[in-house]
């Protein structure tokens, strides 16, 4: 009992912090000056907050390069010394990948960076199930076991 | 007993024989199959062979034997051919066809009486298990950044598997070459042990009292096992190569092919067929592989990439160096830490270290088959519409068979692509926890014992799924 206790605390506590990470985002307004080189972006990772206006403008340093962002489903691309631009509303959180939308040599289809919409609750969410998993777990093998077992020596 | 079903309600015991059709029957046992479909899947070869060394586009996601071989191909593999139906792409394969053709002097009938043709050698006793795959798969990985992305290379790597395969024909026996060193062989084996079919002997009895095992030996309806197993007697997925020659050699018709629940494999641990070290290493250099290829090919860190693709020598060999050192060493130390835990903290004195070490192994089978499942998922949802474009135009030369070639770059599902990839990995966490304390009953022989021991184990395989999560979507 004291185990499932600590369980169901263990999960409210996650709850509430969810929700006051969720309700803490002020909204703001973010620009990226992301650069595109064979086969990389710099920055590659970028971090806004859900509702945040985000604008970026793709730099191309050397070939045509795209950019096209996981789950939003937008695009643009850039030329050497013509660059493109996105602007966009971070209305889905969670990791996105934003890869290159133009064939730009052997490695195009790797050419990959990250946005991260925080709050990440995706993630949060399967590694606390994950964790929540692996407590079930021990409570079955602990006390199912332990159930059958009495059964078993009273039977 | 309910405490003994998977998650209390899947019995692992339960079969399902799909050879008791008739039609599945006939075809198991016709000569024409796996042949037919073997002649077809060498056709398709040698269009992806051609397209290699011929092929007029340099980029990867524009050239066939690219798209097919590392798109198609490995993500039919992670998702379908294995999981569901074992190791059935060796029963297609065309690498050892022609060694086959060689031995045999013949493709479709059978050769009764007499050697095949050949030096007919036996493989080395000392390298009968998966070392050399292992350290072949893994040498092969080294090459990752040129196979997966250059027609030639690809080419060049298919054409020597395709060469391999016909020499060791000429000087070892039968399917020596699939038994013990195609890379693509080792980790089928091993995968294959979660697989949710298989080939077995249906009635013990008949087997028992056919004194002429013409399943081993052949007759003239199929040739002996040419993968070296007793059909009559094999417990694990592992080394059938699913060729169906048992079921046409067999005069009784005892073969079966059978759906089963996933990873009952796990739980053998037989004199013939034990668990071993070549297998659990096997288990780490997956996870080892699936690590590096996620962060090189869908990470966004520019300079593994520079490092993988050889952009410097340098930097590749930074990377095959690390790579080797991490999967081959730390990965297996780290296992080792918790075995140890284990070991320890069971409290049990005469289970040897090694035997924990190598039967929790076993554990990761499931997580790392899951762990490829999600990163192929990353592979096909985003370059899955390149498929379109190179069936139209398989050789780069402007043509447009079917219509596709001017399909447009389409991602599909990237939105769900996070959701997908982590309920994929929970769900092979979850087979991988449901073995794992039943490996730990087989074990440790207390109750008790297996319980504390089986603590650290869970601890592992909690944090490498976290590690996984946040991979794929931290």
């Amino acid at each position: 009992m004291r185990i499932k206790k600590i369980l169901l605390s263990l999960c409210v506590i996650c709850q509430v912090s969810c929700v006051m990470a969720i309700s803490s985002f002020a909204q703001e307004d973010k620009f990226f000056e992301i650069k595109a080189k064979k086969f990389s972006y710099t920055p590659n990772i970028i971090t806004v907050n859900r509702g945040d206006r985000v604008k970026i403008r793709l730099i191309s340093e050397d070939v045509t390069h795209g950019l096209f962002v996981d789950g939003y489903g937008i695009k643009t691309s850039a030329h050497p010394g013509q660059d493109g631009s996105l602007i966009f509303l971070a209305d889905k959180t969670g990791r996105f990948s934003f890869r290159c939308s133009v064939t730009c040599g052997e490695f195009h289809p790797y050419m990959i960076g990250y946005l991260i919409v925080e709050p990440n609750s995706r993630f949060l969410a399967y590694v606390l199930f994950t964790i929540l998993i692996a407590l079930g777990s021990i409570l079955f093998v602990f006390l199912k076991k332990r159930a059958a077992e009495s059964k078993a020596q009273n039977g | 007993m309910a405490e003994d079903k998977l998650f209390g309600i899947i019995d692992p015991g339960l079969r399902f024989e799909l050879t008791k059709f008739k039609l599945i029957r006939a075809l198991f046992k016709s000569r024409w199959f796996p042949l037919i479909a073997l002649i077809f899947n060498l056709f398709v070869f040698v269009i992806i062979l051609l397209a290699g060394l011929l092929g007029g586009y340099t980029a990867g996601n524009y050239n066939f034997g690219i798209m097919i071989v590392w798109i198609l191909w490995w993500v039919m593999l992670m998702f379908v051919l294995v999981p569901v139906f074992s190791r059935s792409w060796c029963m297609v394969c065309p690498f050892p066809l022609f060694s086959d053709w060689f031995q045999r002097g013949r493709l479709f009938s059978v050769r009764t009486g007499g050697k095949l043709n050949g030096l007919n050698l036996k493989w080395p006793k000392a390298l009968k298990n998966m070392w050399v795959m292992n350290i072949g798969f893994l040498v092969t990985t080294f090459f990752s950044g040129f196979f997966t992305v250059k027609p030639l290379a690809t080419f060049i790597l298919l054409g020597f598997i395709i060469l391999l395969a016909f020499l060791m024909g000429l000087i070892f026996e039968k399917r020596t070459f699939c038994l013990y060193v195609c890379p693509v062989s080792g980790f089928q084996g091993l995968y294959s042990q979660f697989a949710m079919s298989e080939i077995r002997r249906k009635d013990p009895a008949i087997c028992q009292q056919h004194k002429l095992k013409t399943c081993y030996l052949g007759n003239e309806s199929g040739y002996g096992c040419p993968w070296m197993l007793m059909p009559f007697d094999f417990k694990k997925n592992t080394y059938c190569g699913m060729c169906l020659e048992c079921f046409k050699s067999c005069p009784y018709d005892n073969m079966g092919f059978f759906l089963r629940p996933p990873g009952v494999d796990l739980l053998l641990d037989t004199p013939r067929e034990p668990k071993a070290l070549d297998e659990s290493w096997k288990a780490f250099i997956m996870l080892g592989i699936a690590m590096v290829f996620f962060t090189s090919m869908q990470g966004p860190w520019g300079v593994l990439k520079d490092m993988v693709r050889g952009a410097t020598l340098k930097g590749w060999l930074t990377f095959i160096s690390v790579h080797f050192i991490f999967t081959l060493l730390v990965i297996p130390a780290i296992f080792l830490i918790f075995a140890f835990l284990s070991k320890a903290i069971s409290g049990n004195k005469e289970v040897s270290l090694k035997k924990v070490f190598v039967n929790f192994s076993y554990t990761l089978i499931p997580l790392g088959l899951g762990v490829w499942i999600a990163f192929s998922l990353g592979i096909i949802l985003p370059n899955g519409s390149y498929i379109l474009h190179i069936l139209s135009d398989p050789f780069a030369w402007g043509w447009n068979l079917f219509g596709t070639a001017n399909f447009p770059w389409t991602p599909v599902f990237t939105r769900s692509m996070g959701y997908l990839q982590g309920i994929t990995l929970v769900i092979f966490y979850l087979f991988s926890l449901a073995y794992g304390f039943r490996i730990a009953r087989m074990t440790y022989p207390d109750l008790q014992q297996a319980r504390r021991g089986w603590l650290p184990i869970l601890l592992f395989l909690t944090l490498v799924t976290v590690f996984f999560l946040w991979l794929y979507l931290g």
